[in-house]
């Protein structure tokens, strides 16, 4: 592998996923309107919303800090880092040493912990609820979260994405017993960490209710348009794990040129499934109650565990 | 790990046996118990036709089809029709709370694993790793049974344990003779009905059907 034609494959991944993230949001937002019978806004309404947000004047409290300033932008640098460090298109990217799994867990929770701060920041009520719910819902769902990572890494003996892809991708089709538990629990943490429907309405307007917005109320402009895209590439970032790990087929090498077309058509029909199945399930599904919360977490935290389980009765 | 197709496909029925198992013991609405019961049974088909059609045993065809319009059809059908003729469609209400009973049921798979490692270890058959899976099915349907208050859920917790047996006894030794399929089969269905007029029993006498009223039955 030479190592120019890996950043080349790095830039392309990077700026790729940066610019489909939001489409990948729209598109999950119109499913779920066909679904409901209403028409929808069009699949391009997140470019919009950023673009008006990007071109209006940031409106900040008195007592705002530093760190509520420099939220937003740690916010979007972590995640799209995330982005980069998933073997979204290609595998062996250069970024990809830079952080295993586990790291990559790690990023996604410092991001948490900056947005929780921000949120308290100001010192509003619905701030500090949020935070609170936020982390509340975050220590639940990272162990989950870390067994179902545990349990593939156990099957290809490696904590490296890269390396998982290469080992359940490109290797003759083996049916993992183990990876359906994970599946499912994976599923359960993405639903929760991404802040949608059963734990959490991303399209709320009631602030009691809300977990995620409500820590965001006090943004406004490139902030809070800085923060919309992160959300968004954090779905993304989650659901290209989630491809990596249990359906990575078609996951190009980088450097390898003839691979990019397919790989570039593979990600971009697993992306739209994933999007159709994600409104899917969020329309077939009620909010839950927030003490529920702690319940469906610790559900995926135990598929995840039978998952290892049965790795090591089944798979052995 | 190289192990042959239908092997890896008995592999995840069982893994799916063994989730259906866990979702019917978090589950608090009777009427997705019922649809995940189905279900269940629909897996054990499936499971028993890859089981029989890779070792050739010719009875287990008609094991299968015993429990497809046994577990599959009737019995959900007559416990479907016994939940509206009662109207309980509430939710089930537990001793422990799910959580807890989450925990233990990991404890309970665990100890189950164990159990079973060193009989898979001397097992000649090639279901011999889903022994483990099986006797952890059986002891989380006895935990639904003995967490549950209400009466019709702990009949689904029965019928569950039946499920989990048939699966040990597929995997262990690929089946039963037919003639005791065939009596568990039938006794499976008798015990249901008559739980069924059972039901009627207790909810005439105590205007409802949680069996927490029995302790009563006392003679002073």
């Amino acid at each position: 592998m030479n190592v120019a034609g890996g950043i080349v494959f790095q830039v392309l991944q990077s700026v790729l996923v940066l610019l489909l993230a939001p489409l990948m949001l729209g598109w999950v937002n119109q499913c779920r309107a066909w679904l409901q019978n209403r028409s929808g806004a069009g699949i391009w309404q997140p470019y919009r919303v950023l673009h008006k947000l990007f071109h209006k004047d940031a409106v900040l409290a008195h007592n705002a800090s530093p760190l509520f300033r420099a939220t937003p932008y740690i916010l979007f640098g972590c995640m799209w880092l995330a982005v980069g460090i998933v073997p979204v298109l290609a595998t062996s990217l250069p970024f990809a040493p830079a952080a295993d799994v586990i790291a990559l867990v790690g990023l996604f929770a410092l991001a948490r912990v900056f947005v929780s701060l921000a949120g308290m920041d100001v010192g509003t009520s619905f701030g500090t609820l949020g935070a609170r719910r936020e982390m509340m819902i975050g220590f639940l769902a990272e162990p989950a979260m870390l067994m179902t990572l545990f349990t593939a890494s156990l099957i290809s003996h490696s904590t490296s994405l890269a390396t998982i892809v290469e080992t359940l991708g490109q290797r003759e089709f083996v049916i993992y017993p183990s990876m359906a538990f994970a599946a499912i629990a994976f599923l359960m943490v993405l639903l929760a960490e991404n802040a949608r429907i059963p734990i959490d309405n991303p399209s709320t307007h009631l602030e009691l209710t809300m977990i995620h917005e409500a820590m965001v109320l006090e943004y406004s402009a490139r902030h809070l348009a800085l923060i919309e895209w992160a959300a968004s590439l954090k779905l993304t970032a989650y659901i290209t794990i989630g491809i990596a790990i249990f359906v990575p087929w078609g996951i190009a090498q980088a450097g390898d040129w003839a691979a990019l077309p397919v790989a570039l058509a593979a990600l971009l029909l697993k992306l739209l499934a994933a999007g159709a199945g994600l409104a899917l399930l969020e329309t077939l599904s009620a909010k839950m109650r927030i003490f529920r919360a702690p319940e469906f977490l610790g559900t995926a935290f135990l598929l995840a565990t039978l998952g290892m389980l049965t790795h090591f009765l089944l798979e052995r | 790990m190289n192990l042959p197709f239908y092997a890896q496909l008995i592999n995840l029925c069982a893994a799916l046996l063994l989730l259906l198992a866990f979702a019917m013991l978090t589950q608090r609405r009777i009427l997705s118990l019922i649809n995940l019961f189905a279900l269940q049974g629909m897996v054990l088909v499936a499971s028993t036709l890859v089981i029989s059609y890779s070792t050739d045993q010719s009875h287990l065809y008609y094991s299968a089809l015993l429990t497809f319009v046994l577990k599959v059809l009737l019995l959900p059908w007559i416990l479907h029709r016994l939940i509206r003729a009662l109207k309980v469609r509430w939710d089930v209400e537990t001793v422990i709370n799910i959580p807890a009973t989450m925990l233990i049921g990991i404890v309970l798979v665990i100890f189950a694993f164990n159990l079973a490692a060193p009989i898979s270890e001397i097992a000649g058959t090639v279901t011999k790793s889903t022994l483990g899976i099986a006797t952890a099915c059986i002891l989380l349907a006895f935990l639904m049974m003995i967490t549950r208050r209400k009466a019709v859920s702990q009949v689904i917790g029965f019928l569950a344990m039946e499920n989990g047996l048939l699966f040990a006894a597929t995997s262990a030794t690929y089946g039963m003779p037919l003639v005791v399929e065939l009596g568990i089969a039938l006794d499976v269905l008798v015990g249901t009905l008559i739980f069924g007029v059972f039901f009627f029993h207790i909810r005439e006498t105590f205007e409802s059907l949680d069996i927490h009223h029995l302790e009563k039955l006392k003679e002073r």
